[in-house]
């Protein structure tokens, strides 16, 4: 096994939170991970991105050309990233701000509206924790146990925050149902 | 935290960990990406840990901070990226020639010049020959993985103790940024408790004592002389014994794949595929580049019959030189390298090997 997954969107949107604690999670179920951010001199309303590997053998590279999953929070970000989605794999696109649905061969898209769903739940800013729950729902690679165990030490014991950030995830889980 | 219990960390936060578990308790720096992190670390933890930090004004400031922390007996690091590390060599050579132990990390990015911010390892010469003036060497090593950046830097804090050296550790901007799972206190984690042991030779303060002296000055006829041999003893004794590499399949191979840092992690993936596809392909990744790991190439290059070394760089072929050295005109070396920020891919790593070997 084998995951590929780059999350891709505006800076701000929780980018790189959301990939990092997918590794996180990852790292919990013994998986061999990496993540690696875009790094690079980023533009102001371009995009932020980062890379992860999922695989239960050593990692031999944590940078890829072709994408098994992408989640798309913003327009340039489908647009950027769209050639290097591989046939049979899954684009998760952020249909509250991107607004053309692109057909593409041997691509299962979804079209799922993050972040008016998150902004029905509260706050805006957890879109990215609704894209999440609908990937764990669509991939089920991780579980949704684990990444809860996660919640209370990602957001510092603030029980506020975490119980909105789960109202989302599940939020973004019952998409795919 | 629990014995073996797995943390996400990038690189760069391995490598000021390792350095703050090994005792090292003053660092010096100057923010430069792509090894931000690493000082953004430092910043957070070294003073809660009993350590000083100090975001120095210029690199030359940095190192030349590290020379008078060392010279009073504690542990010190300093870390930049490429044009950093370049500012510090004139400071590196007095380390050296002082002999005073010190770990300096250089996250590479690519140049020259300037350059930019993209995974590169085209300091290489920079860091075995020696880029600063006289017969010196530092000690240098380099981590695949952000696991072996945490264990290497351990490592190097001994090893700059041990032989009273400059120690290396040369990284890539892949392995700064990427972030992995480590076992930050596992089998390879001892507490050590070396750095407090105080060292005889250090400027201490010399009340009922000779006083100590450390210096790289010697300016009677003779005197440096005799000083330089010590050193190149010194050094040969290092070179004995502390090579280190990694081998995989090596010994029915028809061509071997040299490759250190992260870019051994593709030449390894790609090894596995030419294996896969039927073909005798092996690895062997340095771990010191200085010393240069030459015993298993030298003895390959005569036991061995029918082998080609394909030597992986992302620079435009600098490690290359020490294996051919290694080999000396035995066997065939051949080079796939990119630099300025590209990489290797395992595809070109594959269709090279298939044409040596075809040829």
């Amino acid at each position: 096994m084998i995951e590929r997954i780059v999350i891709a969107g505006f800076g701000g949107q929780g980018i790189m939170f959301l990939g990092k604690l997918i590794a996180w999670a990852a790292m919990r179920e013994n998986k061999f991970v990496s993540f690696l951010p875009a790094y690079g001199a980023e533009v102001r309303g371009g995009t932020s991105h980062c890379a992860i590997v999922i695989s239960d053998k050593e990692i031999a590279s944590p940078a890829f050309d072709e994408i098994d999953t992408l989640i798309a929070m913003n327009s340039p970000s489908v647009l950027k990233f769209i050639p290097k989605l591989k046939n049979g794999s899954k684009l998760f696109i952020n249909a509250s701000m991107v607004n053309n649905t692109p057909k593409i061969k041997g691509v299962k898209v979804r079209l799922l509206k993050f972040t008016d769903i998150a902004s029905g739940l509260g706050n805006a800013r957890t879109a990215n924790m609704v894209a999440l729950g609908a990937y764990l729902a669509s991939k089920k690679l991780l579980s949704l146990k684990n990444i809860l165990k996660l919640l209370p030490e990602a957001f510092k014991n603030n029980k506020k925050l975490q119980v909105l950030n789960e109202q989302a995830i599940k939020a973004g889980m019952n998409l795919i149902k | 935290m629990k014995r073996n219990q797995k943390i996400l960390l990038s690189g760069n936060e391995a490598v000021a960990k390792s350095a703050i578990d090994a005792g090292c308790r003053f660092y010096a720096g100057y923010p430069i990406t792509p090894q931000n992190e690493l000082i953004g670390y430092m910043a957070k933890n070294m003073a809660s840990s009993g350590g000083i930090f100090i975001q120095s004004e210029s690199e030359l400031s940095a190192i030349s901070m590290v020379f008078g922390a060392s010279a009073s007996g504690v542990r010190a690091m300093t870390s930049s990226s490429s044009p950093g590390i370049s500012l510090m060599q004139e400071e590196i050579s007095y380390i050296a020639g002082a002999e005073l132990p010190a770990v300096i990390v250089n996250i590479m990015r690519a140049g020259p010049g300037l350059g930019n911010i993209w995974p590169a390892q085209s300091d290489y010469f920079q860091a075995v020959k020696g880029g600063g003036q006289g017969d010196y060497h530092c000690i240098a090593l380099a981590p695949s993985s952000v696991q072996e950046a945490y264990d290497l830097t351990l490592e190097a804090f001994v090893l700059a103790d041990k032989y009273r050296i400059p120690a290396i550790i040369l990284g890539d901007a892949m392995l700064g940024q990427m972030m992995e799972p480590l076992v930050a206190n596992g089998k390879n984690y001892k507490p050590l408790a070396i750095s407090h042991k105080p060292k005889e030779w250090a400027a201490t303060g010399c009340f009922g004592r000779k006083p100590n002296v450390v210096k790289s000055f010697y300016l009677n006829l003779g005197d440096l002389e005799k000083f330089n041999l010590k050193l190149q003893k010194k050094y040969k004794n290092i070179k004995q014994k502390e090579q280190r590499c990694e081998a995989l399949n090596i010994n029915d191979a028809r061509i071997i794949l040299v490759a250190y840092g992260t870019m051994a992690r593709l030449a390894k993936e790609a090894m596995l595929s030419l294996r896969e596809k039927g073909i005798k392909a092996g690895l062997i990744r340095p771990i010191s580049l200085w010393p240069f790991p030459q015993k298993i190439f030298q003895r390959l290059a005569i036991s061995a019959k029918r082998l080609v070394f394909l030597v992986i760089e992302m620079s435009y072929g600098q490690m290359l030189e020490d294996v051919k050295l290694a080999v000396n005109g035995r066997r065939r070396v051949e080079f796939l390298g990119r630099s300025g920020g590209g990489i290797p891919t395992e595809e070109e790593i594959i269709k090279s090997s298939l044409s040596l070997l075809s040829s």
